[in-house]
């Protein structure tokens, strides 16, 4: 009986074992098809500029990391029912977002771009080189007018569920033929098919396609910030997770001190897309 | 999951165009492509049959994409009046639709074709009655008959494969049910009440094909 009772106890002590070492590991979601942000190589391996980071803020944390892949329009469903316990996956923080999960604070942003083909006959919009829709006033009004006739009737090609379906819908362009596709990738292949007039994405997503490709693809009018583009992108994290949420507070102040999330985000961006 | 109901219903209406538009494309290249397979000549013969072993042996996903990246990546296709056509991504999904429930059909009338019972043909030669007559008003009836309980079938999974719409951009109820599950972030919702609508659309075409079968077709 005692050779039982033992075995029982090492039975019971070995699942102590599983459960500590885990205790400090955490699962990282990300979509793996939105380069430069993230992406794969031939390989199949994950990379880009957030697989780089998450690997670099688990190491400042301590924990154990595992990153995973998810499809974008099941991300924030799969971080609620406890698939992965974050998401980095270039996701904006929006108003919208934080009403289903928490945010931590930013650590990069970059601004969203409208891109044509070469010789579209609105390769040129006369607007300003950028414009934020958190300042407003009468440029950013005279630019959403400028683009509202551009793009009046034009078929605008996005990805599904982004901050620039949201913007698209919002009314602020007017009246268009919106399409919206399951990743960003398919939203290239049809800009170059012919089937969208013009997308919109982040810019690095279109200028990284274009030097990939070597299709002719141009971006055109303002870059867009702020409003419905949300205010630069962060770690999602469930609600209540309070403790992971610090940490990884914490974790991306280090790195920024660290020059840590400049150096990546020069190294993946071409510039310093930090904040 | 009211709020939700009547834009899944807009799409159940694209998914029910779908269906029935690619079903009536799908039941002409059927019926032909199955009088090809019976037919003598060994070249045309082939022909039929490469064709349905084509659609069948591929996931519908791959003729969809095929159809709708692969076509339009061809510059010459492009340039010529097919784009009007390829360029929409409706019509791509009724080709590939058309052409997969197509080649099922085909199938479906051949093996009833074949299994007609040799002595009503010869019943109907020994009477002097024409091969042209024999074949519309002995083969093709029968054929037709007995093929009722698996064509029935046939649009059912043809309906489920409507959802496949949704990944070449059309907002058919997939793809209503998928806009709501990234607005919402709340799946469970969003594609339960879009099972629940293929479900009752499923119900009345088992019913049709029930009340068809018993009107016309044989009784065992």
């Amino acid at each position: 009986m005692n050779i039982f009772k033992k075995l029982g106890l090492g039975i019971i002590f070995s699942f102590f074992l599983v459960l500590s070492a885990n205790a400090g590991s955490i699962k990282i979601g990300t979509e793996g098809a939105y380069p430069p942000w993230n992406s794969k190589d031939a390989a199949g391996n994950l990379n880009g500029f957030e697989v780089d980071l998450a690997n670099a803020l688990c190491e400042i944390m301590k924990h154990d990391c595992t990153i995973v892949e998810q499809d974008w329009d099941g991300m924030i469903p799969a971080l609620t029912s406890k698939k992965f316990d974050a998401i980095m996956a270039g996701m904006s923080i929006t108003s919208e977002r934080l009403k289903t999960i928490n945010f931590s604070q930013g650590y990069a942003d970059e601004v969203a771009s409208l891109a044509v083909m070469k010789g579209s006959n609105i390769e040129n919009i006369n607007t300003p080189e950028g414009i934020n829709l958190n300042i407003g006033g009468s440029d950013v009004d005279n630019a959403l007018k400028t683009l509202t006739s551009s793009l009046s009737g034009k078929t605008v090609c996005t990805q599904i569920g982004t901050i620039h379906q949201n913007f698209l819908e919002s009314g602020d362009v007017g009246k268009i033929k919106l399409k919206t596709y399951k990743t960003q990738d398919e939203v290239n292949l049809d800009l170059t098919n012919g089937r969208c007039d013009v997308a919109l994405a982040a810019a690095v997503a279109f200028t990284d396609y274009a030097e990939k490709s070597g299709k002719a693809v141009v971006l055109t009018g303002p870059t867009f910030s702020g409003g419905a583009f949300g205010n630069g992108v962060g770690v999602g994290i469930r609600k209540g997770d309070s403790k992971l949420l610090n940490e990884f507070n914490a974790a991306i102040d280090k790195a920024r001190d660290d020059g840590i999330i400049s150096k990546l985000a020069i190294k993946w961006f071409g510039f310093d897309a930090s904040m | 999951m009211i709020s939700i109901f009547p834009s899944l219903l807009n799409g159940a209406v694209i998914t029910f165009q779908l269906l029935v538009t690619s079903m009536f494309f799908g039941l002409i290249i059927g019926l032909i492509f199955a009088i090809l397979r019976i037919n003598k000549n060994p070249i045309i013969n082939k022909f039929a049959y490469g064709y349905s072993y084509f659609f069948r042996g591929t996931p519908l996903l791959v003729q969809l994409y095929l159809i709708y990246y692969g076509l339009a990546n061809i510059e010459f296709l492009r340039n010529s009046f097919f784009w009007v056509i390829i360029k929409e991504p409706y019509w791509c999904a009724i080709i590939a639709f058309s052409l997969n429930t197509g080649a099922y059909t085909s199938e479906i009338l051949r093996s009833a074709f074949q299994t007609i019972k040799k002595g009503y043909i010869e019943a109907a030669q020994s009477l002097g009655v024409t091969k042209k007559i024999t074949f519309y008003r002995i083969q093709l009836p029968i054929a037709i008959k007995q093929s009722l309980p698996a064509y029935g079938n046939e649009i059912i999974l043809m309906l489920k494969g409507t959802s496949l719409a949704s990944v070449i951009t059309i907002m058919d109820l997939m793809g209503e049910a998928r806009k709501v599950n990234v607005l919402t972030f709340k799946p469970f919702e969003a594609f339960i009440t879009a099972g629940i609508i293929y479900l009752f659309i499923t119900f009345i075409i088992h019913n049709i094909i029930k009340y068809l079968e018993k009107k016309y077709g044989f009784q065992t």
